[in-house]
């Protein structure tokens, strides 16, 4: 196990323990803000090495892959978790956008393994963060599409600090290249894997917090956040195999696939959807999905990965 | 010194409402607001303010009684269904009459 992972062990037993660990607010957002941008400056270094004929196509078929996967997870919410329409599409939203800070542990459990993968996945991470909202807030709105406001809900899906993040990182590390960036090298590339661990303590206290949540939520989300992960990263690992990703990238978009959203999709739905209950979408989410991908969850997508490109 | 009657109405709630409140306020005609960032739990459970999705804000609002009664009604009817949301109402002095 990375010892990335320690530290989020480490936060979840402290929470657990009633210790009275606490990061300040502002060292959060100041550790998540750091991560987006220095992924997105990673990926825009690498975007710049690669011709646009190689990219767009892929590009296409992962946002593909982010607008079908909501579409998949609401009936399953709805009709066998018998769920009302808002809460199933609150969630899907969740399932069919990401989490970067997993896609972040997935990336240190690939580097780690040394196996090759396509270093301008960030792109993708990017991509995928929005076609998931929206379609939630279109499967919750569909019988009133008309009173839907959606220069606000603009505005909140694609301004959100993740996108801005991301967008804005990927962009600044295109444009300035490698050697551009080689005197930020110190702070954004090498102190990266001791500030995801940082972060990685703060979710522990957090994820470990939400988890009363279960309670509320059933046996069916729980299920739900373990078993449909486990799917999206099939489907993830068949698309990255198809398009022609290396054995990296397929884990990696698998691990993009399985992950649910915790920064972007929970702000933009719950403006956008206020009569789905919070808990139930970021208590699957964060309580159950983010720590079993991080656990278990990373390794099996990469044995999957394994197998199709055998 | 002269003392001016006004009501102090205080929100607090879902720092998502932030900027919906802002708005609203003052299209009923409130002159200025502060906003703090806060904690606290209840219905909803503890708004521990942790992360993101978390976070809770108090705005207070001194304005004539009839602009408060106004917010506060829209307030209610807007957004309490469906967000943690308390709202009280108290009455203040201002020294300076023309500001608010």
């Amino acid at each position: 196990m990375d010892p990335v992972v320690l530290f989020f062990i480490l936060g979840v037993v402290a929470r657990l323990a009633k210790s009275d660990l606490r990061l300040p607010e502002a060292l959060y957002e100041t550790l998540s803000i750091y991560l987006l941008l220095a992924i997105g400056l990673k990926g825009g270094v690498e975007l710049a090495k690669h011709p646009i004929s190689t990219v767009a196509p892929q590009a296409v078929a992962v946002i593909a892959m982010g607008l079908v996967l909501p579409l998949l997870a609401y009936p399953i919410l709805r009709y066998i978790g018998r769920l009302n329409n808002f809460d199933a599409a609150a969630i899907a939203a969740h399932y069919g956008s990401v989490s970067v800070v997993t896609f972040a542990v997935g990336l240190a459990y690939v580097v780690k393994l040394g196996v090759p993968y396509e270093e301008y996945m960030p792109l993708f991470v990017a991509l995928l963060e929005v076609p998931g909202i929206v379609v939630g807030i279109l499967l919750a709105r569909l019988q009133s599409l008309k009173t839907v406001q959606w220069g606000p809900l603009a505005h909140e899906i694609f301004l959100g600090k993740s996108v801005v993040l991301l967008v804005g990182g990927l962009l600044i590390g295109w444009i300035a290249g490698p050697t551009g960036l080689d005197p930020m090298r110190g702070l954004f590339f090498d102190l990266f894997k001791g500030v995801l661990a940082l972060f990685l303590l703060e979710m522990g206290l957090v994820a470990a917090s939400r988890l009363g949540d279960l309670k509320r939520a059933g046996p069916f989300l729980i299920a739900f956040g373990i078993i449909v992960p486990i799917i999206f990263a099939v489907i993830g690992a068949v698309l990255g195999k198809f398009i022609g990703l290396t054995l990296g990238g397929t884990t990696l978009l698998a691990v993009l696939a399985a992950s649910a959203s915790y920064i972007a999709a929970p702000a933009a739905i719950r403006i956008a959807i206020p009569e789905a209950n919070p808990t139930l979408s970021i208590g699957a989410s964060l309580a159950i999905t983010f720590p079993f991908n991080l656990t278990l969850g990373i390794p099996l997508y990469y044995q999957l990965a394994l197998a199709l490109h055998k | 010194m002269k003392q001016y009657p006004k009501k102090l109405l205080v929100v607090i709630g879902e720092a998502a409402l932030e900027k919906f409140l802002v708005r609203d306020i003052k299209a009923f005609g409130a002159h200025g607001y502060t906003i703090a960032d806060v904690r606290g739990g209840g219905a909803h459970g503890a708004r521990d303010a942790d992360w993101e999705g978390n976070r809770s804000i108090r705005m207070e609002i001194i304005c004539v009684e009839e602009v408060a009664e106004k917010i506060a009604d829209h307030i209610i009817t807007q957004y309490a269904k469906n967000f943690s949301l308390s709202l009280y109402m108290s009455d203040v002095s201002v020294l300076r009459n023309e500001k608010f």
